[in-house]
């Protein structure tokens, strides 16, 4: 659990698509998975993957628009619970041999998917998959599903910061003095003692507090600070 | 019986869904007078419904809704963070976190402190079945009577307005002790309360073999 908690710092340091690429396949080697996959579909349709399938499969995948009768796909894109492959609707005859040519590329028997609904009608989905027996798979998911969910919830904010969200919009950054001023205001300091502290007025403070709510998006002061926060903008 | 379905498969069931929404109308519109639209029907339906949420529907014996909420992932649109973040202070969109919304028991239900207990049983089954931390939702304040009785309590994120007129947000915690002591104020046991989630989650539908 230590290894995973340094990689989602790593995670959270990644900047570019490819790292996020190397999270996916150094996950896959700390579960000893078979494989690992998180595909993102935003508003606009522009697709994105990081996964550790053949390049073959992905290829042909691509190539024969599988999506279309992929039951992973089909199944988890309406719905949002975390579901087992075994649950998903394998009986069109298309699916089946769907499911022969997957195994020939390499997949394991057994998968677990992750849907996630985005920000403005984004869809991604983290799988996981592994070449096991059906007992040793259930006590693998049981045990590992607030896992995934915290792995998916990592992995499709970081390719949506990269990427940059329409919605919630590429973060710009602040200036040094909009830092400080968010800073102080999550560590519970009123505008008086800012502006004290900073050496400015309290209506320059207040122009501060206004570029980067207007940076941020932010509806109002506090949702501010708490975007700053979850942004990695500032640390208290 | 609980049934745990989606939008999109609850036109099967057309006189649970009706059922559902006119009792919807019944107690939003209705009783609590909120500011909720109601069509021709008799339906009350808003635009989260056609996000194809996930409802928690106690079922009776006659195949009507005895009472329901309706669960949508907060990292897509939810109520509580497109009206509500003057409540909770910041957006919540996580992945372990559900929002809840629509709890409603049926006005003409005999039982409605059992179906109020069945359906928080239900709902965390759901978040326990499915490793989720919490629940979000906004509540009145007669609501915090009920949850105190059942004992699950959400921690206030913020509360508006004071005495009877006062609303909050709040997080349910979902933790797998709370079960035995919900079913038992339900009626039920943990074994049915577990089949229930099993029947529309599980894995026997159909066989998957590569």
């Amino acid at each position: 659990m230590n290894r995973l908690v340094n990689m989602q710092d790593a995670l959270s340091q990644a900047t570019t698509l490819e790292e996020v690429q190397t999270f996916v396949q150094d996950l896959r080697a700390v579960y000893d998975l078979e494989h690992l996959v998180y595909h993102s579909v935003n508003s606009t349709g522009a697709q994105y993957a990081a996964l550790t399938y053949d390049p073959g499969w992905v290829e042909r995948y691509i190539e024969q628009d599988y999506a279309r009768i992929d039951p992973v796909v089909q199944g988890c894109y309406r719905q949002f619970q975390p579901i087992d492959w075994k649950a998903l609707d394998w009986s069109a005859k298309p699916s089946r041999a769907f499911l022969g040519e997957a195994g020939d590329a390499g997949l394991g028997n057994q998968g677990f998917s992750v849907p996630i609904r985005g920000p403005s009608g984004q869809f991604a989905l983290v799988s996981v998959n592994q070449k096991c027996n059906d007992d040793s798979w259930s006590s693998f998911t049981s045990e590992r599903v607030a896992d995934l969910l915290l792995i998916s919830h990592y992995l499709n904010e970081k390719a949506l910061q990269i990427e940059g969200n329409p919605n919630r919009g590429p973060i710009r950054s602040l200036s040094p003095r909009e830092k400080d001023t968010l800073t102080l205001l999550a560590a519970g300091s009123n505008r008086a003692n800012i502006a004290e502290t900073l050496k400015i007025s309290e209506s320059t403070l207040r122009v501060y507090i206004e570029s980067a709510r207007f940076k941020l998006g932010a509806t109002n002061t506090t949702h501010a600070v708490a975007m700053a926060l979850t942004h990695g903008l500032i640390v208290v | 019986m609980i049934r745990y379905v989606y939008a999109d498969q609850l036109s099967v069931h057309p006189k649970l869904q009706a059922s559902m929404l006119k009792d919807r109308a019944l107690q939003f519109h209705k009783r609590l007078k909120w500011e909720v639209s109601v069509d021709a029907n008799g339906f009350e339906r808003d635009q989260y419904d056609s996000l194809n949420p996930l409802y928690v529907i106690w079922e009776t014996p006659e195949g009507l809704h005895g009472g329901s909420m309706r669960f949508l992932p907060s990292t897509g649109a939810t109520m509580v963070n497109d009206f509500f973040s003057h409540l909770t202070g910041k957006v919540i969109a996580d992945q372990r976190v559900w929002e809840t919304t629509r709890f409603c028991v049926s006005p003409s239900a005999q039982d409605g402190g059992r179906i109020a207990a069945l359906l928080m049983l239900a709902g965390a089954q759901l978040g326990v079945g499915f490793g989720l931390s919490h629940a979000i939702g906004v509540f009145d304040a007669r609501m915090i009577r009920i949850y105190r009785k059942l004992g699950w309590l959400p921690e206030v994120l913020g509360t508006d307005g004071h005495g009877r007129e006062a609303i909050s947000a709040g997080l349910w915690e979902f933790r797998p002790d709370l079960l035995s002591g919900l079913a038992s104020k339900a009626g039920v046991s943990t074994d049915v309360s577990e089949h229930w989630f099993a029947r529309a989650f599980g894995q026997d539908k159909v066989a998957f073999a590569a």
